[in-house]
């Protein structure tokens, strides 16, 4: 997959909020049909790292591109219009509409360029087919505030599907999920993604997780990136091991 | 196409036309200064399912009005259609050129400067002594398709100028409310950064909402202009936009109903009190309104049956 063309490549981010320094200069690229694990310790600069590929935050310095093109400060919705989409730690939702709505209106939005939203929300299409593969069709019609914290997740990453992206960021995709429902939740978030032929990028502590999905793993510390490589070379870094995952001693 | 509400509104309007004969000169300029305000409440009724309340509406109001006064003055324009076109046009261009500002702001600095715009069309016009300063002017009685009109005939051609264009207006809104851009509010009222991450910007949505809402404001001004026959600045004061401000939260973010109806009862109880107690109807008219906010805190629209969603 190295000579797959780069999706998205930082070159030399750096982000200053004030007199505090978040990300120090990472530079990393992510290349079509990768499976990207983003981990690291709390404030290491995972989420700022996503807030700014995003186009949410403009880096205090450095670049961003997508396919080659430079898309520094644009914000979220160019981003999303050249085939990005992201999930958040904490699910963002509407809380007063139901799981159904949701992703209606993430298909009526995902399809602006094709059909005007003049016209009446698109009930009854691809909505409902990703209702059922989440296992969301029982909860349908409840408001979100209502819903589970696993199946608001589980909402917040369907409506991010439902724009068809070509690169999907997912921000901690099992925090806040029970341990028990960590398993399926993955599962049932790979299997669409694998569906749609997507890349990820996504940010997880859970390293078993990590182990079973990514085909690639960046290590950030302290807004500097640690490490870059294969699953295995990375996970057996001492530096990594040590700053990183808290372990005492590199496994062997 | 026409759904059970879009009858009820042609009903009610159709009710509204029949009454027209037996209603004496004043319930005729009460009732639709009523229905031009409940316009004007279904423009505000755009921007606030999107959470945002504008404290200077009352700037395309009384822009309308002058626009209305001044196509038949200055361009010989007397056709009220016409008027009512040219005004709907020029308030709602300066909706848009507004807007390329506002639209960037939310809540509080959002009402505030769409206030200080208002203030300043206000100060503008006190100072213009060719538009009369602080008294204005008389605006001529407009004709209707080449018929002229006067005394209390010209009330009610008027008035039922009046009905069938807030029906139909009410009716744009409520179709616009049911397209999937009219779900869009409410979704940047309750996660705008999610409706970015949707690939939808809240920006682009609030100026068009905010524009359109313009437009509304400007066509209501232009019949109030019409049918009371004179315009002053006090249409763009502050207060006036108070009292806009006023219908739309007593009217909630239901639908069109809570609109007109708030704009009905909020004139109903404005010339009751009046009519009471000279002195003392701003007290009244505070007090019920207090009443009915303690009552229906989610505006009157809330009382309508809420929409069942099949199971």
């Amino acid at each position: 997959m190295a000579d797959a063309p780069a999706l998205l490549e930082a070159q030399g981010l750096v982000m200053r909020f004030g007199a505090f320094t978040a990300l120090r200069g990472i530079s990393a690229t992510i290349r079509g049909g990768e499976v990207v694990g983003l981990i690291g310790t709390n404030g290491a600069g995972k989420t700022t790292f996503l807030n700014m590929v995003t186009g949410y935050l403009r880096p205090t310095e450095g670049r961003v591109l997508l396919e080659g093109r430079d898309v520094t400060g644009t914000g979220p919705r160019e981003m999303v219009g050249r085939g990005l989409a992201r999930s958040f730690q904490v699910p963002q939702l509407f809380p007063e509409m139901t799981a159904r709505e949701h992703l209606v209106l993430a298909e009526a939005l995902a399809d602006q360029g094709q059909r005007s939203l003049l016209g009446p929300l698109p009930e009854g299409g691809r909505a409902e087919a990703m209702l059922a593969r989440f296992g969301l069709a029982a909860i349908a019609d409840t408001a979100v505030s209502l819903v589970p914290q696993g199946q608001r997740k589980l909402i917040d990453i369907a409506m991010a599907l439902m724009l068809r992206p070509r690169l999907l960021l997912l921000d901690e995709p099992t925090s806040g999920v029970s341990s028990a429902e960590k398993g399926p939740l993955m599962q049932t978030v790979f299997e669409a993604i694998r569906a749609g032929g997507v890349t990820v990028l996504f940010v997880e502590h859970d390293m078993e997780i990590v182990e079973r999905y990514v085909t690639r793993i960046l290590a950030f510390r302290d807004g500097e990136l640690l490490a870059d490589g294969t699953p295995e070379a990375v996970l057996r870094d001492r530096e990594v091991a040590r700053s990183v995952l808290r372990r005492k001693e590199v496994a062997t | 196409m026409f759904r059970r509400a879009d009858l009820r509104l042609a009903a009610a309007g159709a009710v509204l036309l029949a009454a027209t004969s037996l209603m004496p000169g004043w319930l005729l300029v009460l009732a639709a200064t009523a229905l031009a305000k409940g316009i004007v409440a279904l423009g505000l009724l755009l921007l606030m399912r999107a959470g945002l309340v504008p404290f200077g509406q009352a700037m395309f109001y009384c822009l309308g009005g002058y626009a209305a006064g001044l196509g038949s003055l200055w361009l010989g324009i007397r056709d009220v259609l016409l008027l009512l076109l040219l005004a709907g046009l020029a308030a709602g261009a300066a909706g848009w050129v507004v807007g390329l500002l506002i639209r960037r702001y939310r809540g509080i600095f959002f009402a505030m400067l769409s206030m200080a715009f208002s203030m300043i069309l206000y100060g503008v016009l006190l100072k213009s002594q060719d538009l009369g300063s602080s008294d204005g002017f008389s605006v001529p009685r407009p004709t209707l398709l080449g018929l002229t009109m006067t005394g209390t005939p010209a009330l009610r051609i008027l008035f039922a100028v009046t009905v069938l264009l807030t029906v139909l207006l009410a009716w744009g809104v409520s179709a616009y409310l049911r397209t999937a851009m009219g779900q869009i509010g409410p979704a940047i009222r309750q996660n705008e950064v999610r409706v970015s991450y949707l690939g939808y910007e809240p920006d682009r949505l609030i100026h068009r909402e905010y524009a359109a809402s313009g437009l509304l404001a400007g066509v209501a001004g232009a019949l109030v202009a019409m049918l009371v026959g004179q315009v002053d600045p006090g249409m763009g004061f502050w207060m006036t936009s108070g009292e806009f401000v006023f219908i739309a939260i007593l009217a909630g973010t239901g639908g069109i109903w809570g609109s007109l109806g708030a704009a009905f009862i909020l004139e109903a109880v404005h010339a009751i009190a009046f009519d009471v107690a000279p002195t003392y109807w701003r007290l009244i008219l505070g007090g019920t309104l207090l009443v009915m906010i303690l009552r229906f805190p989610a505006g009157l629209s809330s009382l309508a049956p809420r929409r069942v969603r099949r199971a």
